[in-house]
């Protein structure tokens, strides 16, 4: 069985104290409990902070352009449905530059673990707003306030009939580390919203302030109730619920295409053979 | 032998379904056929020509000169009827077009009429109108009937039934009342296949182990993605229609990394958001072939419509250097052996190859005996498995005398298969140091671009081996250019020389010799500002001074053509 020391990547080039330690302590518990060896996953993730997460685990890695991380992941996992594929993203790649990308991920119900580390402000490029930012923050870019409404992923995946919709909370490393077992074991489209701390960029959104706001959803919370579900995606400010907000049983892409019903794409051998039988159509 | 027959009328009224019968049975008829279309970028209504050229010798283009032109509105005539030649005729029903032509070459066939009484419906019109040019032609009507039998197959005897009346009713009403046709149709060989370069394109790939293909729909791109759609389930193909071209491109990365080979397609637009992903591909030196089919920009330009002016695009596209090549076939022929040749090369040497078309290309269809499928090439570069496992240790972008690493599949051996778009090292890591990368750029660039350069084919040299003019072109104006020479050979010592093979350029430079002893060189092209005549400089330093262009978004037709290039000559 693998161990943790399986897990021991490339030197973090994070800040200390960054919430992404605990988000990649979180998910290398995750796979360890869940028997997952290296060589069974690809982690696709995109350009920010949460980008060079793959290399301080260990996995197959394809590290890709900012906002594009979905589609990519979906190429690997219609081409090869038998591997674990997850999409790392931030919250200005995957929700600002891949925003298009995000929502036609949900509607395909392709078989991808995407994580969003959300701390609601640019870090790689050093303090601007991001979709996610509240109203009226001040920045470098900003400095009247963010005027733009704060982008709500949950709700949009809700209204999406997305089939699982989570938010965690990078303090929380042992709720975190349940709802990535809990995705990795939902077969089709799941989004985890992680909230973390930006030590250096985001002063309004500190450790202090998620910690005073986010509390675990309560055992008898119905994530299948859409009506709900919409509600407490939409509770934010003084109380921030965490957990899994959604789900919704469908069969995923990968499931329903006839052609990689049994073997995997890659799996298949090709037949050079074949195409005489298309130029009889020529004729 | 050489006839023309253009079906000019509304989109919607079925030019298409008419054009192709014809063509079809033209074809297996034994007759070599060419044919190409005029459309508007509209569903109904506006002025569209579906335009076939029949002969008994090999065709490679369209002629002006009409002989049968099937009016299907009053606008072709107005349009068209000054392209008859002496002895065209007019197909046209008066009762339809509300207008009666009293001239001797106008033949008047009650299409809609014949339809209701002879297949009991007004759709069989088309099925009328294909009869009636069977029947001006003088050809016999079997094959016409075999056609039918075959098309209407599943539709039932009752559909084939009805569409046979109706094509005789036609044939007959052609027979007693074209008394001025003096078609003379001959030479029935055994029959030709048709095909156009969208076609071939998609059969290409097909026969080289596509494996995935996803795109946004883009005229004049779209006929590959239906194509492949189509053979989805026969050759086991994952087609996934994207949300934007972005997504396309990157989804074709993501397969190919996964393993298997894997293709895009699309025109300039869609290719403008492609062009971070062609870097990407770069980086990560993942496989990849881009289908890239032109029409005339900038922007939405004329969507239907064709242009060559995309080839600086696709040669500089993508920021920072890395290799590429770029293919133009200049025909279906072409099209589907250097598709093949694409998916070799992108993956032997982990590239992207682009293959350059236009609209002309992607929609006419030219016909042939057949294809040598012997000369496929299909070899799996690909580590996999059993040999992946054997393996003692792994490094995706390993430093080797070629410059081309190991290309691994995920998930078939414990060992890590990992890539960056950042820097990386030959584990796939991200890093900064000048050292690595410096060596990194040796190797995708220095180390593999020679090696490349050794595969590619010069270009085609079609007429006198001592050529006093010399004609350059490359890509779909081959039909064309290669029509002209045999027109003027026997006035001139007149070559062609045709690029396919565009990018990079072949170390066999010997090709030049006939430029710089031939007393013209006249350069040819699809576009304003002679792409291709600016490479050749870039390339080789010799500068092309005479230039035809066209770029009003139609083909030359070899008469046009013909006068252009002789003005230089006179």
């Amino acid at each position: 069985m693998p161990t943790l020391d399986d897990f021991k990547g490339q030197k973090p080039a994070w800040c200390p104290g960054c919430g992404n330690f605990s988000i990649l302590r979180a998910f290398n518990e995750a796979i360890v409990e869940l028997g997952l060896s290296p060589h069974e996953f690809v982690i696709v993730s995109g350009i920010g902070q949460a980008g060079k997460f793959p290399h301080y685990t260990r996995c197959h890695t394809f590290n890709g352009l900012h906002g594009r991380t979905l589609p990519v992941a979906t190429g690997i996992k219609l081409t090869n449905h038998k591997l674990k594929v997850f999409a790392v993203a931030g919250d200005g790649d995957c929700y600002g530059e891949g925003g298009n990308h995000l929502i036609h991920a949900i509607r395909r119900n392709i078989d991808v673990k995407l994580f969003v580390h959300d701390n609601q402000i640019y870090g790689l490029t050093k303090g601007q707003a991001s979709p996610t930012s509240m109203k009226g923050m001040v920045t470098k870019v900003q400095p009247f306030g963010v005027f733009s409404e704060q982008f709500n992923p949950l709700t949009l995946a809700i209204a999406l009939n997305c089939s699982f919709v989570a938010r965690a909370f990078a303090g929380d490393i042992d709720h975190l580390k349940g709802l990535i077992k809990e995705a990795v074991n939902h077969r089709g489209f799941t989004l985890i919203d992680i909230l973390q701390p930006c030590v250096s960029f985001n002063k309004v959104n500190t450790f202090e302030w998620y910690k005073e706001r986010v509390y675990r959803l309560s055992d008898d919370y119905d994530p299948r109730d859409r009506i709900r579900a919409f509600e407490k995606s939409l509770e934010w400010g003084e109380r921030i619920p965490i957990g899994i907000i959604y789900i919704a049983n469908k069969p995923s892409l990968d499931g329903q295409i006839p052609v990689i019903s049994s073997e995997t794409l890659v799996e298949q051998k090709f037949n050079p053979e074949k195409i005489k039988e298309i130029f009889l159509e020529f004729y | 032998m050489d006839y023309s027959i253009k079906i000019g009328g509304e989109a919607g009224q079925g030019i298409q379904t008419v054009g192709e019968t014809l063509s079809r049975l033209f074809a297996r008829a034994g007759y070599y056929v060419f044919t190409h279309q005029d459309y508007e970028s509209r569903i109904r209504g506006g002025h569209n020509f579906y335009q076939i050229r029949i002969s008994d010798k090999p065709i490679t283009a369209s002629r002006t000169p009409i002989d049968i032109l099937v009016a299907l509105d009053r606008e072709s005539i107005i349009q068209h009827e000054r392209e008859l030649s002496p002895t065209g005729h007019v197909l046209y029903d008066s009762s339809y077009l509300k207008e009666k032509y009293e001239k001797a070459n106008f033949l008047d066939v009650p299409l809609f009429d014949l339809a209701i009484k002879h297949g009991g419906s007004k759709i069989m019109a088309n099925t009328v109108a294909v009869g009636a040019v069977v029947g001006m032609l003088g050809m016999k009507p079997d094959i016409m009937y075999e056609l039918i039998k075959k098309t209407f197959k599943k539709k039932g005897s009752e559909v084939i039934e009805a569409n046979l009346r109706a094509s005789e009713a036609g044939y007959n009403f052609a027979r007693e009342h074209c008394l001025t046709c003096s078609f003379m149709v001959s030479g029935f060989e055994s029959p030709k296949m048709l095909i156009t370069g969208n076609e071939a394109i998609g059969a290409g790939a097909c026969a080289s182990g596509l494996k995935f293909y996803s795109a946004y729909p883009m005229t004049p791109s779209t006929g590959i993605l239906n194509f492949v759609a189509d053979k989805a389930k026969e050759f086991g193909i994952v087609v996934e229609q994207a949300e934007d071209e972005i997504a396309a491109i990157n989804m074709a990365l993501g397969a190919s990394f996964a393993g298997v080979r894997a293709m895009t397609g699309t025109s300039g637009g869609g290719f403008a958001l492609m062009v971070e992903g062609l870097s990407l591909a770069g980086m990560t030196e993942t496989p990849l072939v881009i289908a890239l089919a032109q029409r005339p920009g900038p922007a939405t330009g004329l969507p239907t419509r064709t242009e060559q002016a995309d080839l600086f695009f696709a040669l500089f596209a993508g920021h920072g250097e890395f290799p590429r090549v770029l293919f133009a076939p200049g025909s279906p022929e072409e099209a589907f052996f250097l598709t093949n040749k694409a998916f070799d090369l992108a993956e032997k040497y982990q590239i992207t190859v682009i293959i350059l078309t236009d609209q002309y290309l992607a929609d006419s269809q030219w016909s042939y005996t057949g294809f040598d499928l012997s000369r496929l090439k299909y070899i799996d570069y690909r580590l996999r498995n059993g040999e992946f496992r054997a393996l003692e240790s792994y490094k995706r972008h390993a430093f080797t005398e070629t410059g081309v690493s190991p290309l691994g599949v995920p998930g078939d051996s414990e060992h890590l298969v990992v890539t960056d778009s950042d820097e990386h090292d030959e584990e796939g890591h991200i890093i900064e140091d000048a050292e690595t990368r410096i060596k990194m750029v040796e190797k995708r660039l220095f180390r593999k671009m020679p090696l490349i350069q050794r595969e590619i084919e010069p270009p085609k040299l079609y007429g006198v081996l001592e050529p006093e003019i010399v004609l350059t072109c490359w890509g779909s104006t081959y039909g064309i250019v290669r029509e002209v020479v045999d027109e003027l050979s026997n006035k001139f010592k007149i070559t062609m020389l045709h690029f396919s093979e565009l990018y990079p350029f072949s170390n066999d430079l010997r090709w030049t010799e006939k430029i710089e002893k031939a007393k013209v060189t006249i350069n040819i092209e699809q576009n304003a500002t002679s792409q291709f005549a600016k490479l050749i400089r870039m390339e080789t330093g010799i500068e092309l001074k005479n230039h035809i262009n066209r770029f009003d978004g139609r083909p030359f037709t070899l008469d046009e053509l013909k006068e252009r290039v002789y003005a230089y000559l006179r």
